[in-house]
């Protein structure tokens, strides 16, 4: 066992830090950026939570000494795996009043989710999801746009929610919302059946724009068009 | 010709046995009748190859060895989908077992935090 497993991040939150949201990210061999992420969350949020889903490169260790609350998986499960772990664990803490869903790979902004936590406090929405095509500052190129318009196609289908952007991992949810979720899809298809489950729990919920990072580090990984058949191929068989 | 109905509606049947049904015992007794079914027949036509040869005349099929080409295909893609189904159950299993581990794991080391901050009190 490592040394990490040992300690807790729930030490008592300074002054300033929000102390009712907790920061839930999964996490899969992303040791070059993790830390720079959980660190500038960390200034904000007194819990971030990420759930290492098997990653071979110290991804973990990086995101302990940077400050965040790090659940293991035994194996490596998939993101939609990860996320419900991180989920599950997050509703589970006393005093747990929001969720925001954070990817691990650096493309999103921390002022978008304390701008999205603030909307969804202010206006008393259980659900804030994140959109990076209500407004021109992110520019996916054509090919992605392509891609995530047609997921967002498919997601409007199969949910009966009219978004404008389905696969953005950048999403706040009240307690009551996240304790509706119960993800069966562990690869990427769980993106969608977020927004199912969502939607079937008849919550108040808006959409907020923001902006996705394109580094050349998350350009390489994304969507490819072979992989969204498997999550078509996913969410008809289930 | 009966076979291409027969071989048409099979398949049919296994699309949507594909796309809908959940495992259950009942599907467990059905399999483990066919396989019976399947032994006893492989007995009877071994015995007397002249009962596949009758048996596909009687379905519009010229040779007994294309009947039973066509029936282990069918075979096959059935057996394909079963255990295509018994996998994801079982990964589905895997996931929420590894799910709880993780869980159970991470509330051992919130209490053990925080018996040590009011030890430390």
């Amino acid at each position: 066992m490592d040394p990490m497993k040992t300690e807790s991040s729930s030490e008592p939150a300074s002054a300033g830090l929000d102390n009712s949201t907790w920061i839930v990210i999964p996490l899969y061999n992303e040791a070059s950026v993790i830390g720079d992420v959980v660190s500038e969350l960390v200034k904000t949020f007194a819990h971030v939570v990420c759930v290492d889903d098997g990653s071979t490169d110290g991804s973990a260790a990086a995101a302990h000494v940077a400050g965040a609350r790090v659940l293991s998986h035994p194996l490596n499960l998939g993101q939609g795996a990860a996320l419900q772990t991180a989920i599950s664990y997050a509703v589970s803490q006393p005093g747990c009043e929001h969720v925001i869903t954070f990817d691990a790979d650096g493309q999103h902004r921390l002022v978008d989710a304390i701008e999205m936590l603030n909307r969804a406090r202010n206006e008393n929405l259980d659900i804030v999801f994140g959109s990076r095509f209500l407004d021109d500052r992110t520019n996916p190129g054509f090919a992605k746009r392509v891609v995530l318009k047609t997921a967002v196609g498919v997601t409007n289908l199969t949910t009966g929610l009219r978004l404008t952007d389905a696969h953005n991992g950048l999403r706040v949810l009240s307690a009551t919302a996240a304790s509706h979720l119960n993800l069966q899809q562990d690869r990427m298809a769980h993106a969608t059946e977020i927004v199912l489950q969502l939607g079937r729990a008849k919550l108040p919920w808006a959409e907020s724009p923001v902006e996705v990072l394109y580094t050349d580090y998350s350009k390489a990984k994304g969507q490819s068009l072979l992989n969204s058949i498997n999550i078509l191929f996913d969410l008809v068989m289930n | 010709m009966i076979i291409q109905v027969i071989l048409i509606v099979a398949l049919l049947a296994i699309a949507l046995y594909f796309v809908r049904a959940q495992p259950s015992a009942r599907h467990l007794a059905v399999r483990r009748v066919l396989v019976l079914l399947a032994v006893v027949g492989g007995v009877v036509v071994v015995i007397s190859p002249g009962v596949l040869t009758a048996l596909a005349n009687a379905v519009g099929i010229g040779r007994g060895t294309d009947f039973l080409l066509y029936g282990a295909i069918v075979a096959f893609l059935l057996y394909v989908v079963t255990d295509y189904k018994r996998s994801s159950q079982l990964s589905r299993a895997n996931t929420l077992l590894a799910r709880e581990l993780t869980l159970a794991e991470a509330r051992l080391q919130d209490s053990i935090a925080r018996q040590r901050a009011e030890h430390d009190d």
